[in-house]
């Protein structure tokens, strides 16, 4: 599904990542870890063409998507969260997530100026999609809200249902779990868990070694930009190298 | 507000206020007044879509509008051109002007695009103000009526028609466009540019699409205006204007159809109350500015909104 | 053809010099603040025309040039503490929006109390012009350039060495870190101001002897000195004054050979140019921005 061949990325003297390879299989889950600082934020914006990179490859389903702009990789069915929140306050919630839905709907300005039938029939249905994906997420009580009226842990599954608009092949997940309490990371594990079993190929970062270790099948470990270690919860947990750099204690 | 119920409401109540006005205002200046409004309204409209909805800012807009009325006024006078030839000469004309630069303008954002929009209206008005020639130079020219098939538009009541109508249509429109995938584009664009491109959006197609669109408004309404006003001057280009027209969006409401219509009102009427206090209307204006962006950041119609809703819970 | 070229280059590196400093008082508020000051023309006006009716009173010319300097950066920490300091957090379309109010304000209340008329002041030494290889300069050019350049160092001098320069350095480079370190940004800002305006009217008044002074001279200058700095980078002192050199003799080029009535122009094509191929200026840092 999407294969990362000797990723580097450097902005000028600072290597933010170097050298990474890693395979993501259609379907699971997967996580990247490591301290801050080494490099998981970057590789997500490398995957999602925020940055372009240095040198290596990205395959999307055999293709090489490296330097692309996010809005050409949305059109090849990624999409992606993000770490500091970029909800549109702006916008009502149910708007935002119509937004995910961009591609699908028609772009004409004419059109659009000019209320045509089409447009309108499919603009009840994107809205029908979006309340239902609302539900889904857990934020349908936000149905009617403004995104500026939502508390901070619904503005976050507000932007997975947004990301999940776009029908994606594959999510990327930066820190969806960063700022909730217990309950309700364990909410996002759920969220997460039938995302998945929806057919989407989850790549996550996380710094909540729990939810990481229920969830990923296979986990790739950074630091200081390189890869440390890679496979299963099982395997990264026994890996020596990752225990003194970053696991410390027991989850 | 996003339910058809609301748009379909507000329009007819424009509707219905621009079909009673004539009948309550005293006499032709103040018809005048309404038409000057309307007129106004239309530009704004179109210019909040730009800089309210996506987010982005000109302070160069007067440039398009005079572009519109220049044309008019020059291919009807020098070149005999029928009036509704050289108004879709001139919104053509401005709308590839306003599609070549916005590209790189657009790449820019807060403070250098505000210089650049800037620096385009003031060349745009010093080419105006120089090629006396076929604009009559800073003296300005005068304008011949507005006819179609024979038929000249002459007179308040005529005028009054035309006006309201395109109002009533450019709100329509606005409305439409607002509740829509692309108007749904333009405020994501604005809210967080990087979650619109993630989403498919195309940002820079988008902004290039509502930069021309409020572009080729403004040259319309300029052309009009120039055939109503009979006399234009190369002012209508100048930057004093593009400031006028900025603070009629932010008072009125920004991201705010309706809001721009009263904006438009409020500070069309002002110059004519401030008309026996020279300078004091450039101090005025100064002070509306200042103060609603102290404070009434979002502008009149939303923050009024906005207190009526919480007076509600 | 030499002459010719060097009285171009004479008034262009005259006219530079101003706008140099009021690309200085941009870029001094630019960089503690982020808000780009179009009042700044207002600044260079006023400094020119206080001291012009205060010279035309009868008030000796030193006086009246302390007087109208010490007025106008009164002025510059007024409108900073009554409507930037308000809307410090807003974005930055607002902060534009109230900065040009502040300068409509400004030249209203100007042309209300001192009128439409032009003023002029007297040439601090004379006008005889002197001949430089031919062609003849004023000498109140050469007042012009000495001065500005006087400013420059003493404004390096001001940011390198003096702990108040540096702390201003330091707020521009990282609000917060600065405010972490103890560095009282709200008072940083206001003297920003203050120092930006009392730039912006020593320029008005080192100008007023050539180009005569009226309410609304503040206009063109103020967004002529952006162009300026924003040709300069937006950065630093060097910048400033090398954009506006630029800037000065480019347009008194163009006048001389190409088009008088299109001089005016000139800062705007190439604010456009700049913008679209060298967004950074001429000496503006690399920006990384991280999301």
């Amino acid at each position: 599904m999407l294969t990362i061949e000797h990723l580097s990325k450097s902005f000028g003297g600072v290597h933010a990542v170097q050298d990474v390879s890693f395979t993501a299989r259609e379907g699971a889950i997967h996580s990247v870890i490591g301290p801050n600082g080494a490099g998981k934020t970057t590789l997500f914006n490398l995957v999602s063409g925020i940055y372009a990179p240095t040198s290596g490859r990205i395959m999307l389903n055999g293709e090489d998507v490296a330097g692309l702009a996010p809005d050409a990789l949305a059109r090849r069915g990624l999409s992606r969260t993000f770490q500091n929140l970029q909800v549109c306050m702006n916008m009502t919630a149910i708007d935002n997530v119509m937004v995910g839905a961009h591609l699908r709907l028609n772009q004409n300005l004419f059109a659009s100026m000019l209320r045509l039938p089409a447009v309108r029939r499919m603009d009840v249905q994107c809205r029908a999609e979006a309340a239902r994906l609302m539900e889904f997420v857990g934020v349908g009580a936000y149905k009617d809200a403004d995104a500026g009226q939502m508390p901070y842990g619904a503005l976050k599954r507000l932007e997975i249902a947004r990301a999940l608009a776009a029908s994606p092949k594959i999510l990327l997940l930066d820190e969806p779990a960063a700022g909730l309490n217990h309950t309700e990371t364990g909410e996002i594990e759920e969220l997460i868990r039938k995302i998945a079993q929806s057919g989407v190929t989850v790549l996550l970062v996380e710094h909540d070694m729990k939810l990481v270790m229920n969830l990923s099948e296979h986990i790739l470990v950074l630091d200081y930009g390189k890869t440390l270690a890679v496979g299963t919860g099982a395997e990264v947990r026994a890996n020596p190298d990752v225990i003194a750099a970053y696991l410390g204690a027991p989850a | 507000m996003k339910c058809l119920q609301s748009r379909h409401r507000g329009l007819l109540i424009l509707a219905l206020v621009l079909a009673v006005l004539p009948l309550v205002l005293p006499n032709a200046f103040y018809v005048d007044v309404a038409i000057r409004i309307a007129l106004n309204a239309i530009v704004v409209i179109a210019l909040n879509l730009l800089i309210g909805y996506t987010g982005q800012i000109s302070l160069g807009h007067a440039g398009f509008y005079g572009l519109g009325a220049y044309a008019s006024a020059a291919l009807t006078t020098h070149f005999d051109w029928p009036p509704l030839a050289a108004l879709a000469a001139g919104a053509l004309a401005t709308g590839l002007l306003a599609w070549v630069l916005a590209r790189p303008v657009l790449k820019l954002k807060g403070h250098t695009l505000a210089m650049a929009t800037l620096g385009l209206g003031i060349i745009i008005s010093i080419v105006i103000n120089n090629e006396g020639r076929w604009t009559g130079g800073p003296d300005g020219m005068s304008v011949p009526a507005f006819a179609l098939a024979g038929i000249t538009i002459a007179g308040e009541t005529s005028w009054y028609i035309v006006a309201a109508v395109l109002l009533l249509l450019m709100t329509w429109l606005a409305l439409n466009l607002i509740d829509s995938p692309v108007g749904r584009a333009l405020q994501a664009i604005h809210g967080s540019e990087i979650a619109a491109r993630v989403a498919g959006v195309d940002t820079t197609r988008f902004k290039v699409r509502v930069f021309v669109l409020s572009a080729v408004v403004a040259s319309i309404a300029g052309s009009i205006s120039a055939h109503y006003i009979g006399f234009i001057t190369p002012g209508m280009a100048g930057f004093f204007h593009s400031i006028e027209l900025v603070t009629m969006v932010v008072v009125g409401g920004m991201a705010s159809v309706f809001g721009s219509i009263i904006g438009a009102a409020l500070l069309t009427i002002l110059p004519q109350l401030l008309q026996a206090f020279e300078g004091w209307e450039v101090v005025v204006f100064g002070v509306i500015l200042m103060g609603t962006m102290i404070f009434m950041p979002k502008g009149l119609v939303p923050s009024i909104a906005q207190r009526l809703r919480s007076r509600r819970k | 053809m030499l002459p010719q070229f060097l009285q171009f280059l004479y008034s262009g590196m005259t006219v530079g010099s101003s706008y140099a400093l009021a690309a200085l008082g941009f870029t001094i508020i630019y960089n503690t603040s982020g808000v780009i000051n179009f009042a700044q023309g207002e600044f260079i006006m006023l400094g020119g025309m206080l001291a012009a009716i205060m010279a035309g009173a009868g008030v000796p010319m030193p006086l009246a040039i302390v007087g109208a300097v010490v007025a106008t950066a009164v002025v510059g920490l007024v409108m900073e503490k009554s409507v930037i300091e308000p809307a410090r957090n807003a974005q930055v379309v607002s902060l534009i929006i109230i900065t040009i109010g502040a300068s409509l304000t400004i030249r209203g209340l100007v042309q209300i109390w001192l009128g439409k008329g032009t003023h002029s002041l007297a040439p601090f030494s004379g006008d005889t012009p002197i001949v430089l290889l031919g062609a003849s300069l004023l000498p109140q050019s050469l007042w012009v350039l000495g001065v500005t350049l006087a400013i420059v160092g003493a404004l390096a001098w001001f940011f390198g060495r003096t702990l108040l320069g540096k702390a201003m350095l330091a707020t521009s480079h990282n609000k917060l870190a600065a405010q972490l370190v103890g560095i009282d940004t709200r008072r940083v800002l206001l003297l920003s101001f203050g120092l930006s305006a009392l730039l912006g009217a020593v320029g008005g008044i080192l100008v007023a002897p050539i180009t005569y002074t009226s309410y609304d001279a503040g206009i063109m200058l103020g967004l002529k000195g952006f162009v300026a700095a924003v040709l300069g980078g937006l950065g630093g002192g060097v910048g400033a004054v090398a954009g506006g050199l630029i800037l000065g003799i480019a347009e008194a080029m163009t006048a001389g050979y190409i088009s008088s009535s299109y001089k005016d122009a000139v800062p705007f094509v190439l604010i456009l140019l700049i913008l679209f191929f060298m967004p950074r200026g001429l000496f503006g840092a690399k920006l990384s921005e991280r999301v």
